[in-house]
């Protein structure tokens, strides 16, 4: 037996043994509505968290020096796998994780990553990302919100607002990119860490056109924040937030079919097809509809096949690079498309809005925005044609 | 499965793609084309891609081959594509070389296959009716007639037809044209009397023949694999033949694609390179995302088929379908982006155009293949 399979045996006996049996086949309720679980069903996802962070499988491939697993990617997968049998969500998720964490891992100083990794790993510290600002959208690097240096030297002074920031309502730690240089662009921003709780911190949640709230305003009004947290160094933080956003990036696109709340998938749609428009032996009997459907389970398909390729190409371990612009740019645009189509096979069904229920609607319109977030489509182009095809900057 | 190459493969590819780029540039088809050749292609040259075992890659060890799969005969076609050499491979080897390897008794496969792998033999499958690709449409009749057949009907886009030592013609032999079920295949040989080859040059440079047959005897040994069963061997030859196609398609697309970049990086207007340009720079975006994912199909399919799975057809039409549509859209960009020297018969990039149009309806385009991949998926 391969030391892959020994390992895949020992972690299924270990996630039988340590799993409460009541969360198997529970789906993720990440961006769904808030509805409070029984008291035995919090009970049980808490001690599954404690036993996964015993063993570090929270962050499977860190270091255990800071509370990782210590697991190589493959394993990485096996656990993955073996998580996905059972059907069992991850014990914990979001931006400390899968943003913040890999960054520090890369960027950070070791009194930083002792600092931060552990609490990353346990849940206690959860993240948001301090990125974007009213005028400052596309065009990231032109933020404005300044950090001056106070007369101590040891501490930063902040003033300004960020905009759609990811579950500041929910977070207690914030990563941001703040102006510490106005006399140059890229080399005037510095990346910072601080507490939410830090006097000075406004956040106001915003509703979108789906009615939901996952995004906030931020405003910081004389906020002090320590040298020390400064990440990369003081107006490096460029650098920094590119490695980030590469790491956001392929969370964004490499999580192969969507499974957002109220999103019609797999055949799912093949399904929805054929009782919307009917079937002649066995086929859709809409040849528009039939057509669409077809192109878009090329694309899906072809999609995948290529996640796959570039996950087995793509050298174990190292962070991602520009070219996780492309699987970004796709896997939005697909998601988008394949939402399109539930809307309009569902007709006047699908105008009906439930307050309560995340539906296809709201589906839908929560949807508009994964074109938008983590750098637009248009801005994945740009990187593309600029850091991957070289072609020239006028 | 992998879906990267393994060393022995990646070398494989490495080698074609030199021998290609040293012996077989876009110029060597464009003298062809000058010359108005007689084959179509170099026998001096095809000598040379013999030696190097291109022609039994895939064909078993027994039968003179080398015993290796789809993949690595379709990363020898990608290279061919890139430069758009001309070979007898997709007609000879791919067509009808696997439809005697597939059906054909071992007299037929011993007489056969070894003389392809050795490059003496060319051979064409006869298949087509019609203009657009259907391949059960076969009206061309075969009668028993004693212990042997008479075969009379019409093909057309018979590949390398004007050339083939031994034609393979699929002929009714029961039911109604369109029927899957009464098709069988033969082996002709085309010096035989009542036999009519017309060669028409397409195109792409290449050629492809109206053939005819009028009252042609067959002895019984000519039957190729079972009597009516035809159309189970021509599916899995087609099948195939379709996925290596697409496998050639992508390195032309792919070769087209490069061109083109390095075009927009080195052209310039308004004192600028035109690549500075952001309308340019997503649309090249999109065209090599697009050559992304052809990739990991055609690489999917190639393994597929030869792991025999069962996805293998469907993979065949997805991987057409997307080549198809990924060639309509990249070489005709190409020649927008180029400009007026893209209009040239000076600029290679036309005769890129060219050759993808021809491909794009060889053995079935978009339409069709979309069409059939929904069906096998169940829609």
């Amino acid at each position: 037996m391969g030391e892959l399979e020994s390992f895949r045996n020992e972690v299924r006996d270990w996630l039988k043994a340590s799993v409460p049996e009541s969360l198997y086949g529970r789906p993720l309720t990440m961006m769904a509505r808030e509805e409070p679980e029984a008291a035995d069903l919090q009970a049980d996802r808490k001690r599954y968290l404690e036993r996964m962070v015993e063993r570090g499988y929270t962050a499977p491939t860190w270091p255990k020096q800071y509370g990782g697993g210590g697991l190589t990617p493959p394993q990485a997968k096996v656990l993955q796998e073996e998580l996905g049998r059972l059907r069992v969500p991850p014990a914990l998720m979001g931006m400390g994780l899968t943003m913040i964490g890999p960054t520090l891992l890369v960027h950070g100083n070791d009194e930083q990553k002792e600092k931060y990794l552990p609490k990353i790993v346990t849940g206690e510290h959860r993240w948001c990302q301090g990125f974007s600002e009213p005028n400052a959208g596309s065009d990231l690097a032109s933020l404005r919100t300044s950090a001056k240096l106070d007369d101590s030297g040891e501490r930063y002074v902040i003033n300004g607002q960020k905009i759609w920031t990811s579950g500041a309502q929910y977070s207690n730690w914030i990563f941001m990119l703040v102006r510490t240089d106005e006399t140059t662009k890229h080399q005037g921003i510095t990346f910072i860490l601080l507490p939410m709780d830090t006097p000075g911190i406004e956040v106001k949640p915003i509703r979108l056109i789906s009615g939901n709230s996952p995004f906030c305003e931020v405003f910081f009004t004389d906020v002090v924040a320590d040298v020390k947290d400064v990440v990369g160094g003081v107006n490096q933080g460029w650098t920094v937030a590119k490695t980030l956003l590469n790491f956001e990036r392929s969370g964004m696109g490499g999580g192969g079919p969507q499974r957002r709340p109220g999103a019609t998938t797999g055949g799912g749609l093949v399904a929805l097809a054929k009782e919307a428009v009917g079937e002649r032996d066995g086929r859709i009997a809409d040849t528009r509809t039939r057509d669409r459907l077809a192109s878009l389970q090329l694309d899906e398909l072809a999609y995948s096949l290529t996640l796959k390729r570039s996950a087995q190409t793509r050298k174990a371990g190292g962070a991602p690079g520009p070219e996780i612009s492309m699987f970004k740019l796709y896997q939005s645009e697909l998601g988008q498309r394949r939402d399109e189509l539930a809307m309009a096979l569902r007709g006047t069904d699908g105008l009906a809005v439930d307050e309560n229920e995340v539906g296809p609607a709201r589906a839908w319109l929560s949807a508009k925005a994964t074109t938008i977030y983590g750098g637009s489509s248009e801005i994945q182009r740009n990187i593309i044609a600029k850091r991957v095809l070289k072609l020239p900057i006028n | 499965m992998a879906l990267t190459l393994n060393g022995e493969q990646q070398l494989l590819r490495d080698s074609a793609r030199n021998f290609v780029s040293t012996h077989a540039p876009v110029s060597h088809l464009r003298s062809l084309r000058d010359r108005n050749d007689d084959r179509g292609y170099s026998p001096v040259l095809w000598e040379q891609m013999v030696e190097l075992g291109w022609a039994g890659i895939a064909i078993p060890e027994s039968y003179g081959g080398a015993g290796l799969g789809l993949l690595e005969l379709g990363l020898v076609m990608e290279e061919c594509g890139r430069t758009l050499a001309p070979t007898p491979l997709l007609s000879t080897v791919l067509l009808a070389g696997n439809a005697v390897l597939e059906a054909g008794s071992e007299a037929q496969k011993s007489a056969l296959l070894p003389a392809v792998c050795e490059g003496n033999k060319v051979m064409a499958l006869a298949f087509e009716e019609r203009s657009r690709f259907a391949p059960y449409q076969v009206a061309c009749k075969a009668e028993a007639r004693g212990t042997g057949f008479r075969l009379s009907g019409r093909k057309t886009f018979v590949l390398d037809g004007h050339i083939a030592d031994t034609l393979v013609v699929t002929a009714r032999t029961q039911g109604e044209v369109g029927d899957r079920d009464g098709i069988s295949l033969f082996l002709v040989d085309p010096k035989q009397a009542g036999v009519k080859i017309e060669r028409t040059t397409t195109l792409d440079s290449r050629n492809a023949a109206q053939c005819s047959f009028e009252a042609v005897d067959v002895p019984g040994d000519a039957l190729l694999g079972e009597l009516h069963q035809g159309a189970d061997v021509l599916d899995r030859v087609l099948d195939r033949a379709t996925v290596c196609l697409s496998a050639e398609m992508l390195g032309l697309v792919s070769q087209t694609y490069d061109v083109t970049l390095d075009y927009l990086k080195t052209r310039v207007q308004f004192d600028a390179r035109i690549g500075s340009f952001q309308a340019l720079q997503h649309r090249a975006v999109d065209m090599f995302c697009e050559l992304e994912l052809c990739k990991s199909l055609v690489l999917e399919a190639l393994t597929a088929a030869d792991e025999g799975r069962d996805d293998a057809t469907m993979l065949a039409s997805a991987v057409k379908a997307r080549l198809t549509d990924a060639s309509r859209w990249i070489t005709r960009q190409a020649v927008q982006l180029h400009g007026g020297i893209g209009m040239t018969d000076e600029h290679d990039i036309g005769l890129y155009l060219k050759r993808g149009a021809a491909t794009e309806q060889t053995l079935g385009d978009s339409a069709y293949h979309l069409d059939r991949f929904a069906s096998l998926r169940g829609f």
